[in-house]
């Protein structure tokens, strides 16, 4: 079968299964429209979780980022994976025992403020919705890309499955899918991955492959080191950017995936708090599987790019060289017309353009692997960014109905609740998909808003919530403020504002927009504390709640069913 | 209870105190001195940073989970 029909029969298939088990697992009522009905194993959490995390970014971009920028890119692997640990051990058992819904619901109930809700309500729908709009642009290029469709069509088709499980089936429908999309996207990741490694370095395990001997006997990365030095760019193995910078960096990242409402809501679906804390574990084992495999599949596409096209005459250049070309993702322009191509550090001699993509995208056909495998990405890569959006809307709908209309409005009856939950993740879904189809030219910006963001509004809170009994409301408002002030003046600056002068000289004490929540978090953390020591402690009840989420014992009564 | 949470707070102090050094420790602030140390073909601070990290903090959650088991059973807490 040829390229085209494997992939649409793939992608196909996959989404059949996705549609079956959003039937199958149909929500009834608002617990289950929101949190799975709090029957979810560990393990399938876990699987869900790690799903739920991994966007189109993850699958299609992050290896290619780090190929182009060696051990820069760790601050990606180590930022996105280590902020499990933190919420693990600080926040997902306590906001487990604590039981609500969302991320707002604990916010206002511990900081007994329906302002401090509202902060909170508006900080989650800015992060997921910067969030949904990058997934369904990556929904639309996979389709554009492998199905020769216009990007338009894509985006409509991408939207319409994502409505159709998401809206319909709520939390248990999405738990279910994305365990089904985990193990598409997983799959889809490693077999390109360990041929790959198989025909480098004879080693069937990518992760172990990485730092294996290509076939001259000299490790492969020493080779690549070799390689971008002759070439004029920087060793692999040793990075530009500066020890502090990456140090902000990769804290920020950590701390914002720590705080992001989405992953967090995932930890109310289990059944109890030990659940809670095992979950977030296999959740990492998940994750740390494409995470792991990842810089592996980094280094051997900037090797396989560079020895199959480096000083080789144009007309000769492998297959997928000319495929990618016409999609626009790899250009080569012959400056000192000798007819060969070359590719340098310096932006005025080099030859070759190539998109980061490409490094996952066109993996497949650089290994010259058959046509299923090709498909088996594209379906994979649609996995990844359909499974993310989904747990967005989640957390979108749930913020409109549940923290904006249920806090002012409580008399609206179950019934009505879960309606107005359905109509906003329609909402939802129809903006994202707009944007999906005419992007603002900053959807790649504004992921550091994202970090940033729940880095410097909610981690400081939510971990002070259950850590100290002395923040009170006021600490809690004014910290969060404050981190939002400053993080979101940092990055509009550099990023909108005065886009010039978003270089080293002029950041504040070396600090780029992407790790400048780390600062928002430090100043967040600051206000609190100064302003709850000027003010009252927290009422009686409020001192109880924290004792009683400090204490595993009690919390599935909760969610008997 | 007060005991079983100081307990809890320790053993966060070291697990995280481990986390640090895995990470922002191995693979951003010493990176240049671990590199002079090989571990087959890998260099030993890009290792820590790209994957070595990453593989830490697995096992430090795991570590975590069985250590607060076994302090939910001995404060009698745990969840049936």
């Amino acid at each position: 079968m040829d390229l085209l029909t494997w992939t649409y029969l793939l992608v196909g298939l996959s989404f059949a299964l996705y549609i079956g088990i959003a039937i199958w697992t149909r929500a009834s009522s608002t617990q289950e429209f929101y949190v799975a009905g709090g029957g979810v194993s560990p393990l399938a959490n876990g699987l869900a979780t790690a799903a739920d995390w991994m966007s189109a970014a993850s699958f299609m971009s992050m290896a290619g980022i780090i190929s182009f920028s060696g051990y820069d890119g760790s601050v990606y692997l180590m930022g996105w994976t280590g902020g499990y640990v933190l919420l693990a051990l600080l926040l997902a058992p306590y906001l487990r025992k604590f039981g609500k819904f969302t991320v707002p619901d604990f916010v206002g109930d511990r900081y007994y403020s329906n302002k401090a809700r509202v902060v909170a309500v508006i900080c989650a729908l800015f992060i997921s919705f910067i969030y949904v709009a990058g997934q369904m642009r990556g929904v639309g290029i996979v389709f554009s890309r492998y199905l020769e469709l216009p990007i338009e069509w894509g985006v409509v088709i991408g939207m319409a499955i994502v409505f159709f499980y998401a809206v319909l089936g709520g939390m248990k429908g999405i738990t279910y899918t994305q365990v089904a999309q985990y193990c598409v996207l997983i799959f889809a990741y490693l077999v390109p991955a360990i041929f790959i490694s198989m025909q480098l370095t004879g080693n069937p395990i990518p992760q172990l492959g990485l730092g294996g001997n290509v076939a001259d006997g000299v490790p492969l990365l020493d080779k690549l080191d070799g390689i971008l030095a002759d070439l004029g760019f920087e060793e692999y193995t040793s990075g530009k950017k500066s020890a502090s910078d990456m140090f902000m960096i990769t804290l920020a990242l950590m701390v914002g995936t720590a705080g992001l409402p989405h992953v967090i809501v995932r930890f109310f679906t289990v059944p109890r708090v030990r659940d809670a804390r095992l979950s977030a574990g296999y959740a990492l084992v998940f994750i740390a599987i494409l995470y792991t495999a990842a810089p592996a599949v980094a280094a051997f596409g900037i090797y396989n790019t560079i020895q199959s096209t480096s000083e080789k005459p144009i007309d000769t250049l492998p297959a997928w060289v000319t495929n990618w070309q016409q999609t626009n993702l790899i250009g080569i322009e012959d400056k000192n017309g000798d007819g060969k191509v070359q590719y340098l550090a310096d932006p005025a001699t080099n030859e070759l353009r190539i998109d980061k993509d490409i490094m996952v995208l066109a993996s497949p056909e650089i290994a010259s692997l058959p046509n299923w495998v090709v498909g088996l990405v594209a379906a994979g890569a649609m996995a990844a960014a359909l499974s993310t959006a989904a747990g967005l809307l989640l957390v979108i709908s749930t913020s409109v109905s549940r923290d904006l209309f249920k806090t002012f409005r409580p008399e609206i009856s179950e019934k009505k609740e879960l309606r107005i939950a359905r109509i906003a993740a329609a909402g939802a879904v129809l903006l994202a998909g707009y944007f999906g189809i005419n992007p603002p030219g900053f959807v790649a910006e504004v992921v550091a808003f994202a970090f940033g963001l729940a880095a410097s509004s909610f981690f400081p809170v939510i971990l002070l919530g259950i850590f100290s009994t002395r923040i009170n409301r006021e600490g809690a408002i004014a910290g969060m403020l404050a981190g939002l002030v400053f993080t979101i003046s940092y990055i509009s600056y550099f990023k909108f504002i005065s886009p010039e002068l978003n270089t080293a000289d002029h950041w504040w004490w070396g600090i780029s927009p992407e790790g400048i929540g780390t600062l928002g978090m430090a100043l967040n953390f600051l206000f609190c504390f100064g302003v709850s020591y000027l003010t009252p402690p927290p009422p009686k009840n409020v001192q109880d709640l924290i004792q009683e989420i400090r204490i595993p014992k009690g919390a599935g009564k909760a969610y008997d069913h | 209870m007060e005991r079983y949470w100081k307990k809890n707070l320790q053993t966060l102090a070291l697990l995280l105190f481990i986390w640090f050094v895995v990470s922002f420790g191995f693979g951003i602030l010493w990176v240049e001195e671990l590199n002079t140390i090989r571990l087959g073909g890998f260099k030993l601070g890009f290792w820590f940073a790209q994957q070595g990290s990453i593989y830490s903090f697995v096992i430090l959650i795991f570590i975590y989970v069985i250590r607060m088991n076994a302090l939910d059973r001995e404060f009698k807490v745990n969840e049936d």
